[in-house]
């Protein structure tokens, strides 16, 4: 077995364990249901802040975007516009298919030996496991919002009603809650059981990955199995929400596990690859136009020098250079 | 050159979204609900499960209750105590509920959960 899955899985469980513990310890509820929450979302604001500044200090001297088309040219030569942009438009256009589409992972492909010879094969499997987790991850942290929202957004009850809309069971089976897990857990599959990812796999990548199923399975526990008093919840999160946090009476321990878990998630995030997300805007070869040859790019850590001109230098040295016979541009 | 200034304001509207519950619910934030148990309800002394049984798994025992009138014809739901009950829940559950705004409604209406029950059911009392 990998050192490095077995360290993340032991830590998520005993995380888990220690927010279960602490959460029937009714001395230590305030501490995991309100000190914890609020370290947890100013660390996540802080430290994303913080770190997205450190990274906007970096100068950009020059544009260095990766050109997957035609560059903008002759009239007649046909212009990739996305895979070459050469405007703030064509950026926009090449971010947001990035963003919101994952077009570099969609174009993930796969060296294989076969045989004799090395062959290439697009693999989509990367694209499709991570585009089902963000969105589903997305909808289940929207959905959510009903716990810190009163009254609740006709915009949230609506998601609610698309996400539960096969009505299977009650409590509604919410299907982006079933597909994060399945998702994260493919995600891990993957990295198991192709060697060469095993291989460049560390602790920081099934950390997160088991993190995230911990906090997929325990609120899929809560809603299904454990039906803990919602109301209850919401007391607490309302709490936390308007800052006058209170412990209710009849909250479920096992909802500290979940919510110990989210924090531990928040925190973690600014330090930790999560950080992709805010990094994804700031990436120099996808986020800048081509337009190397179009405009001129001066370096900013230029050292300013005065340069001297030669109609100054011949401002200085016109007497003498008369007198030794030198030819002159202006006479006096 | 940098970008330091789009960066920034990027970085102002993540801020404003994820403190977004911080500021929208300043000032209208209500109290969690509390139940209204109606006089009829009372009278009646017990439900058909003990109620803190009925607090968790009151949509379960409907769903089952759906199932069982609605495909297998079967209507009567004898309790643990051995009494029955119809299975209903406009004649049933609401005849000793008889205050569905108090009684099902406030909490589901904070929880935002949504039961499809009142897209057939109707409240007897508000026909």
């Amino acid at each position: 077995m990998n050192v490095n899955i077995v360290l993340s899985l032991v830590a998520v469980v005993v995380l888990g364990a220690l927010a279960f513990l602490g959460g029937s310890a009714p001395v230590l509820q305030g501490v995991f249901g309100i000190m914890i929450p609020y370290i947890a979302f100013v660390m996540f604001l802080g430290g994303f802040i913080w770190r997205i500044m450190k990274w906007a200090k970096s100068p950009v001297p020059f544009r260095i975007p990766t050109t997957c088309g035609q560059q903008k040219s002759l009239p007649w030569i046909k212009h990739a516009k996305l895979e070459n942009p050469s405007s703030g438009l064509g950026v926009m256009g090449r971010m947001a298919l990035e963003i919101f589409t994952f077009r570099s992972l969609f174009r993930n492909t796969k060296a294989e030996i076969k045989g004799d010879r090395i062959s290439y094969e697009w693999e989509i499997w990367l694209w499709l496991g991570s585009l089902a987790f963000h969105y589903s991850f997305l909808a289940v942290l929207v959905r959510h919002m009903r716990f810190f929202l009163e009254p609740v957004p006709a915009a949230i009850k609506f998601l609610e009603a698309a996400d539960g809309f096969f009505q299977i069971g009650l409590p509604i089976v919410m299907l982006s809650g079933v597909i994060l897990f399945a998702a994260a857990g493919f995600l891990f599959a993957r990295r198991v059981a192709t060697p060469r990812l095993r291989y460049t796999s560390l602790a920081a990548d099934y950390f997160p990955l088991f993190l995230i199923m911990a906090i997929a399975l325990s609120g899929m526990f809560m809603r299904y199995f454990l039906r803990v008093d919602i109301v209850a919840v919401k007391e607490l999160t309302m709490g936390l929400a308007t800052l006058s946090p209170t412990i209710p009476a009849n909250i479920d321990p096992f909802l500290f596990v979940h919510l110990f878990l989210v924090c531990v998630l928040f925190v973690y995030f600014p330090f930790s690859k999560l950080m992709h997300a805010g990094g994804i805007f700031l990436s120099p070869t996808r986020n800048m136009a081509n337009n190397n040859r179009a405009k001129r790019h001066i370096n900013p850590w230029n050292p300013d020098l005065t340069f001297v001109t030669y109609e100054k230098y011949e401002n200085t040295f016109r007497e003498k250079m008369i007198e030794a016979g030198l030819p002159v541009e202006k006479e006096s | 050159m940098s970008d330091k200034g789009k960066i920034v304001v990027g970085v102002a509207i993540f801020a404003a979204l994820v403190s977004f519950p911080f500021w929208y619910n300043t000032g209208t934030a209500k109290p969690a609900p509390e139940l209204i148990i109606a006089p009829e309800a009372k009278a009646a002394g017990a439900c058909v499960l003990p109620k803190d049984q009925m607090a968790k798994e009151h949509m379960q025992l409907l769903d089952g209750w759906r199932n069982s009138v609605v495909r297998e014809g079967q209507r009567v739901y004898v309790a643990e105590s051995g009494k029955q009950y119809a299975m209903s829940l406009s004649n049933g559950c609401l005849e000793c509920h008889t205050n569905k705004a108090d009684f099902c409604d406030k909490c589901h209406e904070y929880a935002s959960v949504n039961p499809y029950c009142w897209d057939c059911h109707v409240n007897p009392k508000e026909k």
